[in-house]
């Protein structure tokens, strides 16, 4: 298996089990206060960032970024405007940004941009400075959970008890949503654009049906994202597959057998 | 010779919350307007109204999550926007607030209760711990401390919400629909449960109901004040003669 030493192999396998901590966690944060949906949406908008990227020639990933962050901010704005309708938003942007970026991407023709390979992800082209940035970011995605560890687990229990206890809860939101936007734009080019959310999201799904305690859902998410990360690569790496899709699909697979022993160990 | 009441009246009993004049809207909808009341120290409250009458709007506005469009309101003496004191209030949302499927324990969310802005970038001490137990044994949960929230049936998480509320040692104590969504029996001891802190602790309590013959039984037949289509029934506690604070949890274990 030779390609289980190159090195491309192991920048991914370095760079996806770094994400597999980091995007796991924010999507336990953002399941538990029902906006699963919205790493779609950041991540569908953070294509268009990648988009300008390659054509104004600045490192698409940090253009996604900061498509992220303004679409995070949007999204907040609209979430005020239609309170009861929350969803509302995320469909908006999410559109918006796929709009945007089919826009950039036929803009963009001439200069054979690589669209699949943000689309659902090329892992095994990850450079060096896509590495550093993945381990910036989740340097920073683990200091500030770990510092806010209990402000952020009464937000995101009960958002009213902790406006009532004195804490900052727009800054926390505020937080939250920058947060997640590096995540997924960190992401986008190990699992692609399309399947971000699944490595946010189907963690938690696994983390909710199986944990008692808080606590026991932060270590299963990120175990669970370890397990399907790595296992996925290295699978996808011997068989010769897509990496991100084997990837997802792997976690749909940990959901279904996790369900289904919650289901016959109740009965 | 001096009266020994008003003096304890005059010495210890301070206003609480204050609201004068407060008046709110939503769009164009008047929710209320022009509300004045008063809440003295050892007061229990019962705010009653129909729905849509502005009950939980009053209760958002005292706890700073709305502010009223006229008029002001003050906590403990202080007007509400330099009011930084909020551990002093404990509050127990409704019920139906939370998410049954939420990964949390009992002990996780009454814990929680202590993480105010003075927490912040502190980790817990074993004070904090014990507190949390103290917490528990006070509304008889202790056994409950590891179970998930959403497992329990609807009275015992109304007793971790209390249980959460308490843990600060508060001064007032804001409670919204407590007795919805349990069964009579549940409603009854929980009702019991606070009516006897209020009679025997240093404590101020504001509720929210619309459950007359219960907030009756205990308030009297009469509201002390109305405004609108809120009513306001006020008991007044003078059973407590030692005006000093002791701690709630400990001494509510105690009495077991």
């Amino acid at each position: 298996m030779d390609i289980l030493t190159a090195e491309f192999f192991q920048r991914a396998l370095i760079g996806g089990a770094l994400i597999a901590v980091t995007a796991p966690l924010m999507g336990l944060f953002l399941v538990l206060r029902r906006l699963a949906m919205i790493g779609d949406t950041l991540a569908h908008v953070s294509i268009a960032g990648v988009a300008l990227g390659f054509l104004i020639h600045i490192y698409p990933v940090a253009v996604g970024l900061v498509f992220a962050i303004l679409a995070s901010f949007a999204i907040e704005v609209l979430r005020r405007a239609y309170r009861t309708y929350a969803e509302l938003s995320i469909a908006i942007i999410m559109s918006g940004g796929i709009a945007l970026a089919s826009l950039l991407f036929t803009m963009g023709k001439s200069f054979k941009m690589n669209v699949t390979s943000y689309l659902f992800g090329s892992i095994y082209t990850l450079n060096q400075t896509d590495i550093w940035v993945i381990a910036g970011v989740t340097i920073i995605v683990l200091t500030t959970v770990l510092i806010h560890k209990k402000e952020l687990f009464l937000l995101t229990f009960d958002e009213e008890a902790a406006a009532v206890s004195g804490l900052p809860v727009k800054y926390f939101n505020i937080m939250l949503s920058i947060l997640t936007a590096l995540v997924i734009s960190a992401s986008i080019k190990i699992v692609g654009a399309l399947l971000v959310s699944a490595l946010l999201t189907i963690p938690a799904a696994i983390g909710l049906t199986l944990s008692r305690s808080f606590k026991q859902a932060v270590i299963l998410v990120v175990l669970v994202g370890e397990a399907a990360v790595l296992a996925g690569l290295w699978i996808a790496g011997v068989w010769n597959l897509a990496p991100g899709g084997t990837i997802v699909l792997l976690l749909i697979g940990i959901l279904i057998v996790s369900i289904t022993t919650t289901r016959i160990m109740r009965a | 010779m001096i009266n020994r009441d008003t003096i304890q009246q005059a010495g210890c009993h301070q206003e609480i919350v204050k609201l004068d004049g407060v008046s709110f809207s939503f769009d164009s909808q008047v929710i209320m307007s022009d509300v004045s009341f008063k809440i003295m120290e050892r007061d229990f409250v019962g705010l009653i109204g129909s729905n849509g009458a502005g009950k939980t709007t009053l209760l958002r506005m005292i706890v700073g999550l709305n502010r009223p469009q006229k008029g002001s309101i003050s906590l403990f003496g202080k007007p509400a926007a330099q009011f930084k004191d909020w551990n002093q209030i404990g509050y127990v949302p409704q019920r139906n607030h939370f998410n049954p499927l939420f990964p949390a324990t009992v002990r996780e969310v009454v814990l929680s209760g202590l993480y105010g802005r003075n927490k912040m970038f502190r980790r817990l001490s074993k004070e904090d711990v014990s507190r949390s137990e103290d917490a528990l044994g006070a509304l008889k949960i202790q056994d409950l401390g590891d179970k998930r929230i959403g497992a329990l049936s609807g009275g015992q998480q109304q007793r971790v919400f209390l249980a959460r509320a308490l843990i600060n040692n508060p001064k007032l104590l804001i409670l919204d629909e407590p007795l919805s969504g349990i069964d009579v029996e549940t409603q009854q001891s929980f009702f019991h449960m606070i009516k006897h802190m209020h009679q025997r602790h240093n404590i101020t309590f504001l509720m929210v109901s619309h459950d007359m013959d219960m907030v009756r039984s205990y308030l009297g037949q009469e509201p002390k004040e109305q405004s609108g289509k809120l009513s306001f029934y006020v008991r007044h506690s003078h059973d407590l003669e030692d005006c000093d604070g002791t701690d709630l949890l400990h001494s509510l274990r105690k009495e077991g």
